[in-house]
């Protein structure tokens, strides 16, 4: 009873705001919406009893990658009028994308009435009592290793070539040496002098 | 609870829980705002004794009530709407951060089995609610359009982002050594280290990642010498400027709701939390709630101490601090302590 509450609830909310995200006229309230459909997403993983999966969404998407939607959202400075004419170029391709969309959704309604897939017969069946960080971890550590080890270089692969693609030295830039800073001395930067009258300092 | 309502008065299994946990939630939440009203009288009189002044001292004995006439004076006073912000994301962002910091309570066990929601990827939930709370922030600089506001959410954004990594590195060093993300497990884990000690942070190997987790904190929390999202000096009173009456004291609530929870934690992960310091049977007689609480104050007493004491950080000083100083750490020291545990398990 209350699972299903709760389910129709996540379900509601996650398709509510996917619409608003789309649909809302203020960028920065199209992320909004979608770090609201982000939330309740994870509210249907931990329904579906994959609290790890829900938290590593919140902590990732909601936590990190929306962030940074938001912040540079929020510094853009947007012209609606432009926005509406790239409306009707685009209406023919995004129109072809959505038809595309509904018929994939569809042949999986359809594919799933026909029997779904046998939950038992899944590449790793999951046990009950496990909770499933171990077993995910038992899974990526022992059968699926080289797979994600791979993964793993893609993403190191990937941040490297981010950090070469905005890296820029900029000439002329005065950086602050910190270790060169506090290894300075009073004797190295300054000289006690008792200079004649009149005579002044050399320095 | 759950099942002293449903055996003991009888209720149906699904009411029972319900109310058990809205008792559970209250249990926690009202304590936990006469907490805050406390610590905030608290860290007015540190820092006043550290720069030898009287701090709060007229309302009530010694001041005591000072927090709740602040409270009844933003209560009092008008909620205004600056006219060019955005009015519902204006309204709602104290409301996240306020959220925020009271729903991560949810996690933290007070006692063997004291604990509202005892779930075995609690410290990921810690994360995930921790890193919800710079919403609040950020909307809070963005919906007042106003330009002081906005310059401080853009700081608070990078600069919680930013410390966010290494706690979760720090998080999982001791996740790997604890061997749970629950954190009741993690305090049993702690239980009786060397035979006499009951805490991570007694743990050489540990210890320089509770400083790191310490210093993470005061970023994360932004409170001095991190406070650059409200640097007076330079931006008013940053994302709150634009503030007034309750949704500028729902702020202020939640701020100091954030910094004992991360005293919290602090003293969960690696202080042995509701565990007595010394593993010595006497000590076990006096509640786990007032070693833990003992904990958070005595961290609270640190924070205050380095707000009084330490200048603000500059902001590339922060950021270097965080990425360059920090990340690094952290991330060495969790192949560290997977290489200690893993040289453990040779022998056996």
């Amino acid at each position: 009873m209350i699972q299903a509450i709760a389910f129709y609830l996540f379900a509601a909310v996650v398709l509510i705001s996917g619409a608003m995200t789309i649909s809302s006229r203020n960028p920065v309230h199209s992320v909004l919406w979608l770090i609201l459909a982000f939330f309740n997403a994870a509210g249907l993983m931990v329904l579906v009893g994959a609290e790890f999966i829900a938290m590593l969404l919140v902590i990732v998407y909601v936590g990190a990658v929306a962030v940074l939607f938001l912040f540079v959202v929020m510094m853009l400075d947007i012209d609606f009028a432009e926005l509406r004419a790239g409306f009707v170029r685009y209406f023919g391709i995004g129109l072809v994308l959505a038809v595309a969309l509904v018929c994939e959704i569809l042949i999986g309604v359809f594919a799933w009435s026909a029997g779904g897939i046998d939950l038992a017969r899944r590449a790793a069946p999951s046990e009950a009592t496990v909770p499933n960080i171990v077993q995910i971890g038992n899974l990526l550590y022992s059968r699926y290793l080289f797979v994600f080890e791979g993964a793993g270089l893609v993403l190191l692969v990937a941040m490297i070539g981010a950090i070469v693609l905005t890296h820029r030295e900029r000439s002329g830039a005065r950086y602050q040496n910190i270790a060169r800073q506090i290894a300075r001395r009073p004797q190295d930067a300054t000289r006690n002098m008792k200079p004649d009258v009149g005579q002044g300092v050399q320095l | 609870m759950t099942a002293f309502f449903n055996t003991t008065v009888g209720l149906p299994y699904g009411f029972a829980w319900f109310l058990a946990t809205i008792i559970g939630i209250l249990l926690i939440a009202l304590p936990l705002m006469l907490a805050v009203a406390m610590i905030i009288y608290a860290d007015r009189k540190i820092w006043a004794a550290m720069a030898l002044r009287r701090g709060p001292n007229v309302v009530g004995p010694f001041g005591l009530l000072q927090s709740f006439a602040d409270g009844l004076k933003v209560f009092l006073q008008e909620t205004i709407v600056p006219a060019a912000s955005n009015k519902a994301l204006f309204l709602l962002a104290p409301i996240i951060t306020f959220t925020v910091a009271l729903i991560v309570w949810a996690v933290v066990p007070f006692q063997v089995g004291v604990v509202l929601a005892d779930i075995n990827v609690g410290l990921l939930y810690v994360l995930a609610a921790s890193s919800l709370g710079v919403y609040g922030i950020i909307l809070a600089g963005w919906a007042s359009n106003s330009k002081y506001p906005f310059f401080s959410a853009i700081r608070a954004a990078a600069q919680m982002v930013s410390y966010e990594v290494a706690i979760g590195f720090v998080i999982i060093s001791v996740v790997m050594w604890a061997g749970s993300f629950n954190l009741t497990a993690i305090v049993e884990a702690q239980k009786g280290l060397y035979g006499f000690v009951n805490g991570f942070g007694f743990n050489p190997l540990l210890f320089p990642m509770a400083v790191v987790f310490l210093i993470s904190a005061l970023a994360e929390t932004q409170r001095a010498p991190f406070d650059l999202t409200e640097a007076e000096s330079e931006l008013v009173a940053g994302y709150q400027t634009e503030y007034s009456s309750m949704a500028f004291a729902l702020y202020w609530l939640g701020e100091y709701a954030n910094v004992l929870l991360m005293c919290a934690l602090n003293a969960t992960l690696f202080w042995g939390g509701y565990l007595p310091p010394f593993d010595w049977a006497p000590l076990y007689v006096v509640p786990g709630i007032i070693w833990l609480f003992a904990k958070i104050l005595f961290f609270f007493f640190v924070f205050s101490w380095i707000k009084a004491t330490v200048p603000r950080y500059r902001y590339d000083q922060l950021m270097r601090l965080g990425w360059k100083v920090f990340l690094p750490l952290s991330l060495f020291w969790v192949f560290l302590v997977s290489g200690v545990l893993m040289l453990m398990r040779v022998g056996v």
